[in-house]
């Protein structure tokens, strides 16, 4: 690694305060995508803002509305274990990585890096989350924004992800077998108003919604409603795991296992 | 360098550490307990599984300077107080649990969480978690074993298998 | 004693309490005095020519004490490849000069170029990204069958081509082969791809130099599962050191599956400038470094015939095999797909005309040497997976298919130049039958079908020899050493033993199996004989572990100096009880005289043999310690039957292992318990390499698969407990202990019955595949599913 300075700030304005006055500052959340990133030199901040002392970004509650609102600073293994209010998600958490990695990652970090094969995207983009951060709200379909992208600022912070509690959901991952990251995730959510399929893993542009999926699942909430229905393997992510043709495949495979396990 | 000061095994520890030394080196460097180990650069391996305040974390995959004030427990610390191996310890010792031995410290220390959160594990369970822990010398049989065994379940039947 | 404890007990592992409290003592644990610190700086293409390099912006930096390029390196040997193949025209191989660092050329992607020293790791590797490498890149040769096409670009400019060796394996056969083929009933032929490897052995490598001017000593302390081959390598062939200047050290190690047999140039740099620095100098290898620096496994490509007759016995293989070497020799690497593999291509089988054709590539990868099985599940997936395939075009059961050509006469003469001297595959096969509950199988097939998933039966038959091996034979063939073993068995006054022995244990726990010999031998218990192995200053001398030859060769040294005691120790007796030497007996350490009850105790001997005031001064010296050298007569031949369940899931392709059951022929066995660790261990190595791993390189020699992100390794929920049998016992012929070797069977044994699974599963879906190469990925499992 480089080497960099490291604070560790208790107040959140105290965090978005040191990643504002040095130039080439960075938030570091759980660390377990970031740390790894430094050992290969492929970053080279001057100071790292370590988020995990700050406890006002962390933890679980329902808002007035019924969403579930969970602190940009909450752990993997935290929101495993509080989410139960959101059962598939609570399911999704659960599922990232293992238990060690579980216990440091973080929503936020995950969600701020944006990792084309991680599951919390997926997540929040098929629930139709607001991403709450240091300085406003971004709406989910806002949030991302290609591979490793989102809209966010320098400096600022994921403060917390309110989740909009669905009717039934699902999320059902197909894993890589070497970093048992997605191959293909599919996030199904049920609202009211309609159905929302995000899909992660797969594309070359990162989490997207499979607008034809949700159409016809809005209209028939079964595994059956998405016969006939495909995607190209065209703008899929290939590479020695799976071709495209191997991706689009098992979006198609994944999201009627989704829908079936949503009930 | 800045100073860190954390509770390891029990016992008040205290360092000059970079920004960049992770809390492996300092046990490691720092403190000689070389009992944990550094067996990948990317966070799968598991070989450097400890425990920061009760949860099993990857000292490789974490800052020192980010342990300020925990409470650390390395496999140096799960012996019984006497000395003589602890029941996990003594799992993997009666049921071949190990080998080489460069997992094994990574492979205690997450054992040890899965019970102090699942007493009673099943195969099934034992094998999901011990996903971020990597043996190339067991081929897994003896560990799952050894962590049922520990877990104060019957594993006769699975001799004969 | 040992009513417990000796031969064929599960004494459980000494060695384990300081691995479970994390006292072991790895080479990384190791920190001298005034220790610095070594970074190298390798190369990022695969192909290039240096132009320059230019260190002046890395001299001045923070904590730099000394930057070592190829020029430091110009009068310094090479690395030394320790075997020369011949081949089929009576030339030797082609061989390369394999530089410490590079000198001239890069010629993979990790090829060390320039060595930092410096104070500590992290400003060793600040300052390697200050110096300025101009490298003209070339076109980088990958494809084995490319590299050797006319016009190739060439990997060593100096060699004629690309084109190691051309071996034929035995050319005297080859016309009998062609006839046989030409004139057969039936004719099965399978192209197929034993893909590259890498050992991950969960501890990376790790060097540590040091010096000592006053008496002109250096010490090298690193992972080596041979010290004394790296002591003679490296001090013979690189540095100009000789041995008793040179210590090497091998502690604690976690794991190598041949990956740290090898001499690597790391350790030779290390050992050098710790010399020309005069302190200790300390390199450890990241896993991504390991990646592409560790030897690599396998990499062989295969065209496979096989002929029978109208009764469907075998009666020709003919292969053809490109060897991939990588960039320069290691080691061990031209004898793997040769004498490791094409001897071992009878298998089972009574085959009565055999030939192999190797050629051995050089190309722009990673040297590629032995890993865990080494030649031999090369030889076995090839013949296994040809026999299933001839099953399946036949219309026979796969098993009577195997058992209709089982050798069942020992000896055995091979047309592949080597004698199984026993066995019993009818014996193991039947084993076999009973514990993988073969008649249980279609229901288990129903069940699964119910939830909509394929399920598929596997087997194999595997032959593998080990204990490598009788030197003068390997001498013929090609090896530039002997292949004996020695240790020495020092007795205590009090009785206490301490036996150092050449073998060195990483993993296979010789601390507890080895005493169990000796104990067993003198009848004392084992608590009083310790094994003292990996430091060239304390062991006689030694060829290592690997090849599953610890016991069979090192032990049998062992036996061999404890038999020396044991005389020497019945004459000391036969002084004490005043009897003859001939009339005494020992039995539960206890020295009698036949027919009578005199009696004098181990303990009273032995110190006898220190205290030698009523002693046969005369006769026998005083001290009790032997030493023996041991060169094996043969291989030894372990076999095996082995057979797989498999699910496959047909809309995702996803593999998952039901139940695996081995049945083992080691002969006999010290510690069953450390055996079935042992196979467990090689087990989940070969389903690895079934289902899972792949070291890939693109076409510009890039590794697509350098992290633990890319390269899957098995993980305790890829694979099921595993039912294991070594109950069928057909001792060694030709060794003391009678034993064979286990370290490799599962490594061997469980790529081709994990693959006929699959096989079986997909045929049983409908699905018209004979053959998908290894990793049976999901996604290779669906792509062959979609025609």
């Amino acid at each position: 690694m480089y080497s960099f300075d490291i604070e560790r700030p208790t107040r959140l304005a105290d965090a978005v305060k040191l990643l504002s006055d040095a130039s080439e500052a960075q938030a570091l959340g759980g660390g377990q995508t970031l740390i790894p990133t430094l050992k290969q030199r492929l970053a080279m901040p001057e100071k790292l803002v370590s988020l995990g002392a700050v406890d006002e970004i962390k933890g679980i509650c329902t808002a007035d509305d019924g969403a579930l609102c969970i602190g940009g600073g909450t752990t993997h293994a935290d929101v495993a274990a509080g989410a139960g209010a959101y059962p598939a998600l609570a399911s999704l958490a659960g599922n990232i990585g293992d238990p060690a990695v579980r216990n440091r990652g973080t929503i936020g970090g995950s969600l701020a890096n944006n990792d084309p094969s991680a599951c919390y995207p997926a997540a929040v983009l098929a629930s139709g989350a607001t991403v709450v951060t240091s300085s406003r709200e971004i709406a989910a379909d806002d949030f991302f924004d290609g591979l490793f992208a989102t809209t966010l600022n320098e400096g600022e912070i994921i403060t917390e992800v309110k989740f909009p509690v669905p009717e039934k959901a699902s999320y059902a991952k197909f894993e890589q077998p070497a970093s048992r990251f997605a191959l293909v995730g599919i996030f199904v959510a049920k609202y009211a108003d309609g159905v929302r399929v995000a899909v992660t893993g797969a594309s070359e542009e990162g989490v997207f919604r499979w607008s034809e999926a949700e159409a016809a699942l809005s209209s028939d909430f079964s595994a059956g409603a998405l016969d006939g229905l495909s995607l190209a393997g065209d703008g899929m992510i290939s590479d020695l795991h799976g071709s495209g043709d191997y991706r689009a495949h098992l979006v198609g495979v994944m999201t009627k296992r989704a829908v079936a396990a949503a009930g | 360098m800045s100073q860190v000061s954390m509770t390891v095994n029990g016992k008040s520890a205290s360092g000059e550490v970079e920004g960049r030394t992770l809390l492996v080196e300092f046990l490691r460097e720092n403190l000689g307990l070389t009992g944990t180990h550094v067996g990948c650069d990317t966070g799968q391996c598991g070989a450097c599984v400890v425990h920061v305040d009760g949860k099993a974390v990857k000292s490789c995959n974490m800052f020192a300077a980010e342990a300020e004030g925990a409470e650390v427990t390395t496999v140096e610390g799960m012996a019984n107080d006497d000395g003589s191996l602890g029941t996990i310890q003594q799992a993997f010792q009666d049921h071949h649990g190990l080998q080489c031995g460069f997992c094994t410290p990574g492979m205690v220390m997450s054992a040890a969480a899965l019970l102090s959160e699942n007493p009673n594990p099943s195969e099934a369970e034992i094998r999901d978690y011990l996903e971020g822990n990597i043996c190339r010398c067991t081929g897994y049989h003896n560990i799952v074993k050894a962590i049922m065994a520990a877990a104060g379940q019957d594993v006769s039947h699975i001799a004969a298998e | 004693m040992p009513a417990d404890g000796g031969i064929g007990a599960p004494t459980p592992r000494r060695e384990d309490v300081r691995f479970l409290t994390g006292s072991g003592n790895y080479t990384d644990d190791i920190n001298l005095n005034g220790q610095a610190y070594v970074h190298f700086l390798r190369s990022d293409v695969a192909h290039g020519t240096i132009n320059n390099v230019d260190t002046s912006s890395a001299d001045g930096m923070p904590g730099v004490l000394r930057i070592f390029t190829g020029a430091d390196f110009a009068e310094v040997g090479g690395i030394p490849c320790g075997w020369q193949v011949t081949d089929k025209h009576g030339e030797p191989m082609q061989e390369p000069a394999h530089p410490v660092l590079a000198q001239g050329k890069v010629r993979h992607v990790g090829d060390p170029i320039v060595a930092v020293v410096a104070e500590t790791y992290e400003q060793a590797r600040d300052a390697a990204e200050a110096i300025e490498v101009d490298i003209d890149e070339l076109p980088a040769v990958i494809d084995m069958k490319a590299a050797l096409a006319d016009g190739a670009t060439k990997v060593h400019d100096d060699l004629s081509s690309n084109l190691c060796y051309d071996w034929g394996f035995v050319e005297d056969n080859k016309g009998a082969v062609d006839e046989a083929i030409a004139n057969a009933a039936h004719v099965t032929t399978l192209e197929l791809v034993n893909q590259r490897l890498v050992a991950n052995p969960m501890e990376p490598r790790v060097a540590v130099g040091d010096y000592h001017r006053a008496n002109d000593e250096s010490t090298l302390y690193t992972t080596s599962q041979n010290p004394h081959v790296i002591r003679l390598l490296m001090g013979a062939f690189v540095l100009g050191i000789p041995e008793h200047k040179l210590r090497v050290v091998a502690p604690d190690v976690g794991g190598g599956f041949g990956s740290k047999i090898y001499h690597y140039a790391e350790e030779a740099f290390c050992t050098f400038a710790a010399r020309a620095m005069n302190r200790p100098v300390k390199w450890t290898s990241s896993r991504s470094e390991a990646f592409i620096s560790d030897a690599q496994g396998r990499d062989h490509v295969t065209k496979i015939d096989l002929a029978l007759d109208a009764d469907n016995n075998f009666t020709a293989i003919r292969t053809e095999t490109y060897a991939n070497m990588g960039a320069y020799l290691s080691t061990f690497a031209p004898c793997v797909p040769t004498y490791l593999h094409g001897t071992l291509m009878a298998g089972n089988y009574k085959t009565p005309n055999i030939y192999v054709n190797v050629k051995a590539v050089f190309t722009n990868t990673v040297p590629v040497d032995a890993y865990r099985g080494a030649g031999r599940p090369e030889a076995t997936y090839q013949i296994e997976r040809v026999i299933d395939k001839a099953a399946r075009e036949l219309g026979v059961d796969p098993i009577a298919l195997r058992r209709q050509n089982f050798i069942t006469e020992f000896p055995y003469a091979t047309p592949v130049a080597v004698e199984y001297d026993t066995g019993d595959y009818v014996a193991t096969m039947d084993k076999l039958e009973e514990i993988a509950d073969v008649a249980g199988f279609a229901a288990r097939r129903a069940e699964s079908e119910a939830r909509g998933k394929l399920r598929g039966f596997g087997v194999n038959c595997y032959i593998e020899a080990c204990g490598i091996a009788p030197s003068a034979l390997v001498g013929a063939l090609g090896a530039r050493a002997g292949l004996y073993d020695a240790a020495t068995v020092r007795v205590n006054a009090t009785g206490s033993i301490s036996v150092m022995v050449g073998a060195h244990s990483h993993g296979q726990g010789h601390e507890t199996s080895f005493p169990q010999v000796v104990a067993e031998m003198l009848g004392i218990d084992p608590a009083m004989v310790d094994i003292v192995h990996g430091d060239t200053s304390k062991i006689p001398f030694g060829m290592g572990t690997y090849g599953s030859r610890s016991l069979a060769v090192c032990g049998s040294a062992m036996v061999r100096a404890t038999e020396k005691i044991i005389a020497k120790a019945k004459k000391i007796a036969a002084h004490l009880l005043e009897a003859s030497d001939a009339d005494i007996e020992l039995k539960d350490g206890q020295f009698s005289v036949a027919g009578t009850d005199k009696s004098v105790a181990w303990g009273d001997v032995t110190l006898a043999a220190y205290v030698p005031h009523n002693y046969p001064i005369e006769d026998v010296e005083p001290g009790l310690e032997e030493t023996a050298f041991y060169d094996p007569a043969n291989f030894t031949y372990p076999s095996g039957a082995y057979a797989c369940e498999v699910e496959v899931d047909p809309e995702t392709g996803k593999v998952t292992i039901e139940r695996f059951a081995a049945a083992d022929d080691f002969g006999n066995i010290i510690n069953p318990m450390i055996v079935d660790g042992q196979v467990h261990g090689g087990l989940g190595q070969g389903i690895g390499q079934a289902l899972l791993e792949n070291c890939a390189y693109d076409d510009n020699g890039q590794l697509l698969t350098g992290s633990y992100m890319d390269y899957a390794m098995p993980r305790a929920d890829d694979v099921p407990f595993y039912a294991v049998d070594h109950s069928c016992q057909t001792p060694c012929t030709h060794n003391p202990l009678g034993v064979k070797g286990c370290g490799e069977a599962g490594a061997i044994g469980s790529p081709p019955t994990v693959v006929n699974a699959v096989v079986d599963a997909l045929q049983s879906g409908g699905h018209n595949v004979t053959h998908i190469d290894m990793p049976l990925s999901p996604s290779r499992v669906w792509q062959a599913m979609q025609g």
